[in-house]
């Protein structure tokens, strides 16, 4: 951290505009990101900062026209292959250049994978956040229950659950993405990373037998009773409320779910945390961390003065800072950083460096090319509606990704 | 162009302008719609189909592929996939939605007497045109809401089960379709009460004297009356189902698994929205919405000119 400031006082001195574009619409998040910036500023006081912040719904259309037309000098992002149209297309800048740095080559080495495609680096990572299953501790205890750590005890746990009366899980699949999450896990924990991957590239197929043992595994869950019914009519926000009513006792989510469930009256007694559980034995477990970035578009106009900025943001005392509880609330990418003192980004933490061996994802909808993306998440979606209709529906799938990969 | 042919005694001291102000003049004043005409709406219309010829993602290079994407179109209306469900969708929105004629010429032969307060009881059922189309769709999802809606607790007093008319394949555009007809009724409404104003009184009578009333009355001797006004309802109600669009982005996104699409959604869907991108493909899609309301279109335009003719 001291080598990053001291790298950027022995720099020339920054001056003309950076543009800054944010997608971090949220009250907390905008405040964080406004606060990053600020201490920038003040390092480079001859530096003219101005910075947009978009709605994050339409940032993720508006960013096609602003890289091609009026291009900001940063802007915020995705990795993986959301980034992938875009460096495709040329226009975000290759900043291999600063993943050479000490900084970047040893601190931020855990999302290089992410940030690589073409084996060139296209975006610095500020932020990334741990999936995982959330549930209601006092309604575990109450049955009796313990965390699980395997298949059997996770089906015991909603059997019992389901006897009284009440939901395993939450959910709400009307925008698709969080069926998403569901088949990120239940395929990575019956086949693996390596295979999940291959088939979020197009490798493999649709229809083979370890994509119909993922399958399998979650029908199960959905003929107990597992999930909460109509979950097709709500939205991720709106099926909160049947975890905060102890109708459902757990929801599968990325850690942005705690500030909602604490805001609606939950205490931290009330809800903990635990990893998916394994299914196949023989599999190493791996997650779902989806890592938020920001990039220099091609097009931009001051790219010294954005390359200072991306080390400023990825330097570990502003990742430290802005990731806070009271900032954005998630996990900084930056080795050196140190995360917050929360019950849920400690249990994330452990989780993600140390107990995550067979890889971390980013999510199925950054994993996958969009237009697979939206193809299957519908039919997970349909699936979890009607679980029996598999057989048609995983043959749409491997139509889908005959035509989509090419 | 008459005027060019008076004689020309004293045509030397008269400039062009002068002798041809008459025809010119509405043509000036006509000149900035038809260049915002044609720069908005004709030249993308061809740009469209143009469009429609190529593999582009809005970013790269586009790649001419002939008609493919309509080759790819045909493959999903074989296949019962996504198109066939819009197709098929926009065509019960063709039908169902044309039910807010009648219902709307009902409420305004109701609407349409003398008594205390009558205006309010107008503007109430006026209400929900004037609302927008957001409010309209979010009201009816919570409407619908087969947790708390008001819906399904009227069904539970009468001892049915609850049903989840958004979250269900077979409901669910029956569902929208009810919500877009709060105010497409609302709209036929008032068309027919300004039209029911200028029914002539005379005829009313001859009709009485006649020994005509009820429903004799309303078929032989209004209607015919209220014919200009059932031409209007019908033109904004056909327009106002091929491009229903909001509800359905505002009630379920499409969903179910992409059941309650409709042409103008898939193609939002395909081309601009957070999975989309195939301009190409969603191009095709908008030259088929286009090719079904020029039937309807063309069939308006014939019997506008054929009344014009009259």
């Amino acid at each position: 951290m001291l080598g990053g400031a001291a790298f950027a006082d022995g720099h020339a001195k920054l001056s003309g505009d950076l543009k800054i574009f944010l997608d971090t619409s949220n009250p907390a998040p905008r405040a964080a990101m406004e606060g990053a910036i600020g201490r920038f500023g003040e390092k480079h006081p001859d530096l003219n900062i101005e910075t947009t912040v978009i709605d994050r719904e339409a940032y993720k259309t508006q960013i096609r026209n602003f890289l091609t037309a009026d291009a900001p000098d940063v802007a915020t992002w995705y990795a993986a292959n959301r980034m992938r149209p875009y460096v495709e297309a040329g226009l975000f800048e290759d900043v291999s250049d600063l993943w050479e740095e000490d900084m970047f080559k040893e601190d931020l080495a855990s999302t290089k994978g992410a940030m690589t495609i073409d084996g060139k680096q296209w975006g610095v990572p500020y932020t990334y956040y741990q999936w995982g299953v959330y549930y209601r501790e006092d309604i575990f205890k109450e049955l009796g229950l313990t965390e699980p750590t395997t298949w059997e005890e996770e089906k015991a746990n909603c059997a019992k659950i389901v006897e009284s009366g009440r939901a395993c899980y939450t959910i709400g699949t009307k925008f698709l993405w969080t069926a998403g999450g569901w088949f990120d896990y239940m395929n990575m924990r019956t086949n693996g990373f390596d295979f999940h991957m291959q088939l979020l590239q197009g490798d493999a197929s649709w229809e083979s037998d370890e994509v119909k043992a993922t399958f399998a595994n979650w029908k199960e869950l959905i003929d107990m009773g597992g999930f909460i019914a109509n979950h097709q009519t709500y939205s991720w926000q709106e099926a909160l409320p049947f975890m905060v009513n102890g109708e459902a006792v757990a929801y599968l989510m990325g850690n942005f779910a705690v500030a909602p469930l604490r805001e609606a009256g939950l205490s931290d007694d009330q809800i903990d945390f635990y990893q998916f559980p394994a299914i196949n034995p023989d599999v190493a477990l791996a997650e779902d961390a989806p890592t938020d970035t920001f990039h220099i578009p091609a097009n931009a106009q001051n790219k010294d003065a954005a390359r200072e900025f991306l080390r400023h943001m990825a330097s570990a005392e502003e990742q430290t800072i802005i990731n806070a509880g009271d900032a954005l609330g998630q996990l900084p990418v930056n080795a050196k950083a140190s995360v917050d003192d929360d019950e849920f980004l400690n249990q994330g933490f452990a989780m993600l460096s140390s107990n995550s061996p067979g890889g971390v994802a980013q999510f199925f909808d950054r994993d996958a090319p969009a237009e697979m993306a939206k193809v299957a998440m519908e039919g997970f979606q349909e699936f979890m509606v009607k679980p029996d209709q598999v057989d048609s529906i995983l043959s749409k799938l491997e139509r889908a990704r005959g035509r989509i990969y090419k | 162009m008459t005027q060019a042919a008076l004689p020309t005694a004293s045509a030397p001291t008269r400039s062009y302008w002068q002798r041809n102000q008459q025809t010119l003049a509405p043509w000036l004043f006509l000149i900035p719609a038809i260049l915002f005409f044609v720069f908005y709406v004709i030249y993308p219309v061809f740009q469209s189909f143009n469009l429609s010829l190529y593999v582009w993602d809005g970013l790269g290079e586009a790649e001419y592929v002939g008609l493919r994407n309509y080759e790819d179109l045909y493959y999903e209306f074989q296949d019962r996939d996504a198109f066939y469900t819009s197709l098929k969708n926009n065509l019960i929105w063709l039908v169902l939605y044309l039910l807010a004629i009648p219902a709307g010429l009902f409420i305004a032969l109701f609407l349409n007497q003398t008594v205390t307060g009558i205006r309010l009881y107008k503007s109430l059922f006026f209400f929900p045109f004037v609302i927008s189309q957001v409010v309209v769709g979010l009201v009816f999802t919570w409407f619908y809401d087969p947790a708390f809606g008001i819906l399904n607790v009227v069904l539970g007093w009468v001892g049915m089960g609850p049903i989840n008319v958004l979250g269900n394949e077979y409901t669910v555009t029956y569902g929208i379709i009810l919500a877009g007809l709060w105010p497409q009724t609302a709209y036929c409404m008032i068309l027919y009460l300004t039209g029911l104003n200028a029914v002539n009184p005379e005829q009313i009578e001859a009709g009485r004297l006649d020994g005509a009333k009820g429903l004799r009355m309303l078929w032989h001797v209004v209607l015919p009356q209220l014919r200009p006004a059932t031409f209007i309802a019908f033109v904004v109600t056909i327009i106002g189902a091929l491009r229903s669009f909001d509800l359905i982005s505002i009630m379920t996104g499409g969903g179910p698994f992409g059941s309650s699409r409709v042409l103008a959604y898939y193609m939002f869907e395909v081309a601009l929205s957070e999975y989309g991108f195939r301009m190409g493909y969603g191009a095709a899609i908008a030259v088929v919405l286009f090719a079904i309301m020029m039937v309807f279109i063309a069939y308006f335009l014939w019997s506008m000119y054929r009344e014009e003719k009259r």
